[in-house]
């Protein structure tokens, strides 16, 4: 009883440790031992979080898809897909954020201005938006499945959306501007280190990723437990009272 | 054969229901359309300058129909929500897809409307000059975008129907998701209305675009309206 309710296990401390160390040697190739690029300078030290956060964003979201389909489709349909899901989500809004924040710095930096209407760009503005609107559905209240159904369907049709919505933006921009901006950037031959880094990037930030879901899928379900065991205590308390 | 006609005969009887409640309680003309008006009179004010609004007015248009549509869209939920009626069709053996395309038809003959006030009002405030073909064109950017709007206002209305807090939801999951209608639908307007110097043949590879978001929307819909309001 006195036991408080946590979300991490030995696995999962484990797990953090391993996370804080990958991240720490990332920090430490990218900020001090890597090269400066030679058109980017110094700048090109972002691209070790911009690029890695925005996988790590798009295999959150997948995932969420995946555990949506599960859930959907299973005969038991357990609510573990539904929690594992939408903190797949959670992790994954945070991690485009930190990419799109990353992005137009260095941008501000590179191309001197916080954004540009590149396709790109855009298409990854309304991932994030969209993405945002998901998790505002699972707060909508409601019974926990009810939750989980709604936020299943929309978890597939996010699926179906995005790449409409990347494929008109694309055609959109296609008749304003002749070369998007981006596409000079993406031409850069990396050096051995370079691409190392940038792998141990992807390595730590991944790691990072199944860490924070890990937890904060127990969370979710430490919530919903509560949540059972108000309702639970509501209706023995009517119970009581009708018995009086 | 018989399933097809008594599915249609679904789709017929809900889409009436709704344009019968929408003809009796006149939203549509009484608040909706005045609201569009009033928007675009809005962005005459933002906008202060002739050029700038005849280059801009085939946006202008689209956004003044997706801010009404998202009025719309509510309405034809709450309708259903307030007193049950979703439920009580499902519990009649009403099939989902029947509700869905129903609603949808409902939805896009409302939004058909709207849209035609909202060209007509383009062409007298903005002065915007069309030719025949160009008539023509915006006729079935017209028809093609209220389809796809019709559909996904529809499947997303649902997914916020009746829960609390939806008036504010609907927005931020709609507006994300329409944006290729607004895009596809802005372009081929612009070709129809040769403004900033388009020619009408560059606006039938958008319409393209507005019948596949239609089409996938379409389909899509009928599978998913099932799950989501099948609680």
């Amino acid at each position: 009883m006195t036991r408080t309710a946590s979300t991490g296990t030995v696995a999962t401390r484990r797990l953090g440790v391993l996370a804080i160390a990958l991240l720490s040697l990332t920090v430490l190739l990218g900020l001090f031992v890597s090269d400066e690029d030679v058109v980017q300078g110094s700048t090109v030290r972002i691209m070790y979080m911009h690029v890695p956060t925005i996988w790590v964003a798009y295999m959150a979201f997948a995932f969420t898809a995946v555990c949506a389909a599960v859930y959907l489709s299973g005969k038991n349909r357990s609510l573990a897909w539904d929690r594992v899901g939408g903190a797949s989500a959670e992790i994954g809004v945070l991690f485009v954020a930190i990419s799109l924040v990353t992005g137009s710095l260095w941008g501000r930096i590179t191309w001197g201005t916080y954004w540009v209407w590149d396709a790109r760009l855009t298409s990854t503005a309304f991932l994030f938006i969209t993405y945002v609107g998901y998790l505002a559905v699972r707060r909508l209240g409601g019974t926990q499945r009810q939750r989980a159904k709604r936020s299943a369907v929309l978890a597939l049709l996010a699926v179906l959306e995005i790449p409409l919505v990347h494929f008109s933006v694309r055609l959109w921009r296609s008749l304003h501007q002749e070369a998007s901006v981006a596409n000079r950037g993406t031409n850069v031959e990396l050096d051995g280190l370079m691409l190392f880094t940038l792998f141990l990037g992807l390595v730590s930030f991944t790691v990072l990723y199944v860490w924070m879901v890990l937890h904060r899928q127990r969370g979710i379900a430490l919530e919903d437990a509560q949540s059972d065991k108000g309702l639970d205590r509501a209706i023995e308390q009517r119970r009581a009272e009708s018995v009086v | 054969m018989t399933s097809v006609r008594s599915s249609s005969r679904v789709v017929r009887s809900i889409a009436r229901k709704d344009l019968l409640i929408e003809w009796n309680s006149r939203i549509l003309t009484n608040q909706v359309a005045p609201f569009a008006l009033v928007v675009m009179i809005m962005f005459a004010f933002a906008l202060d300058n002739e050029g700038i609004l005849q280059r801009v007015a085939p946006g202008l248009v689209w956004l003044a129909t997706l801010f009404s549509m998202l009025v719309v869209v509510q309405r034809s939920f709450s309708v259903e929500t307030s007193d049950g009626a979703l439920d009580a069709l499902r519990v009649a053996g009403v099939s989902p897809s029947g509700i869905f395309f129903g609603k949808s038809l409902a939805l896009m003959v409302q939004l058909f409307v709207l849209q035609a006030i909202l060209m007509a009002v383009a062409l007298v405030l903005y002065n915007v000059e069309i030719s025949a073909w160009g008539v023509v064109e915006a006729l079935v950017t017209m028809v093609a975008a209220t389809c796809g709007l019709g559909f996904v206002g529809t499947l997303y209305g649902g997914l916020a129907a009746g829960a609390r807090g939806r008036e504010t939801l609907l927005p931020l999951l709609l507006l994300p998701v329409v944006a290729p209608v607004l895009i596809g639908a802005t372009r081929a307007t612009e070709a129809a209305f040769g403004a900033a110097g388009t020619e009408l043949s560059e606006g039938w590879s958008w319409i393209g675009l507005l019948a596949v978001f239609a089409v996938v929307f379409g389909a899509v819909g009928s599978i998913a309206f099932g799950p989501l309001v099948d609680e």
